[in-house]
């Protein structure tokens, strides 16, 4: 329960605080930068070492790579979307999760064989 | 185009915005957690570079996008749209900074400090983000 916790706090406070650091620069191409912030990985991979170590933590950062390259793939799709079709952007995003879990468990579909 | 930094444009979101933003970041902070657990750090892994705040933040710039150009009398159109989809083109180099964060932390976390590890690799995806977005503008 205390981890649960921790993991709602400190979470949530690296990604209100990134998002807020978006919300701050100009031009938007510069501030979506931040919508790509470390924040979830930086407090999962903290209190990650702390419970599980850090061959554990280590780990979760190598498949990370794959997350990474699937928010590309999910990002670059938004952006034509939205230019392309004018839909509203609550609408985009939502509808092309499903682009990121395909992408990100491709990829470690393909590479679960490697070691770490 | 020069990058401006203004604070004002925080008084723009409101309370229950903020509210939303920390709690779904929290959500998948423990949702991460969760998959880890069950599945592994092979699979939970993935779930550190998830979209978490994406479409909260799109949705966000879209619609003070509109409210900008209504207040300023003008016909919004697709304005919402386009702002959306500039921050959807910085969030896709933001995401090549993510895998330099993803890459260090995965080579350096075995072989020193924790608190080192996380806040050089933080600043790795801070300068190859910056430098993508850069090397963007200059073409």
């Amino acid at each position: 329960m205390r981890e649960i916790f921790l993991r709602m706090v400190i979470g949530g406070s690296l990604v209100s605080a990134f998002a807020a650091l978006g919300d701050i620069f100009k031009p938007k191409t510069f501030a979506g930068l931040f919508g790509a912030a470390p924040s979830v990985a930086l407090a999962t991979l903290a209190l990650t070492v702390d419970t599980q170590g850090k061959l554990y933590a280590a780990i979760e950062a190598r498949s990370m790579i794959g997350g990474a390259l699937a928010f590309f793939v999910y990002s670059s799709c938004v952006c034509w979307l939205l230019f392309r079709y004018k839909w509203p952007a609550l609408l985009v995003t939502l509808l092309l999760i499903p682009v990121w879990i395909v992408t990100s468990f491709g990829i470690w579909l393909a590479f679960r064989g490697e070691t770490p | 185009m020069k990058v401006k930094a203004s604070l004002s444009a925080l008084k723009q979101t409101k309370w229950y915005e903020y509210a939303t933003r920390f709690f779904i970041g929290g959500a998948i902070t423990v949702f991460a957690g969760v998959i880890a657990k069950k599945f592994g750090p092979t699979v939970g892994g993935l779930f550190l570079a998830f979209p978490a705040i994406f479409p909260a933040s799109a949705t966000l710039i879209e619609k003070h996008e509109k409210q900008k150009k209504e207040r300023a009398g003008m016909h919004a159109g697709h304005r919402g749209q386009d702002a959306a989809a500039l921050d959807a083109v910085g969030a896709a180099m933001g995401s090549i900074g993510l895998i330099a964060f993803a890459i260090l932390v995965w080579f350096s976390l075995t072989r020193f400090p924790t608190f080192a590890v996380l806040a050089a690799s933080a600043m790795a995806w801070l300068v190859v983000s910056v430098c993508i977005w850069i090397a963007s503008e200059r073409t």
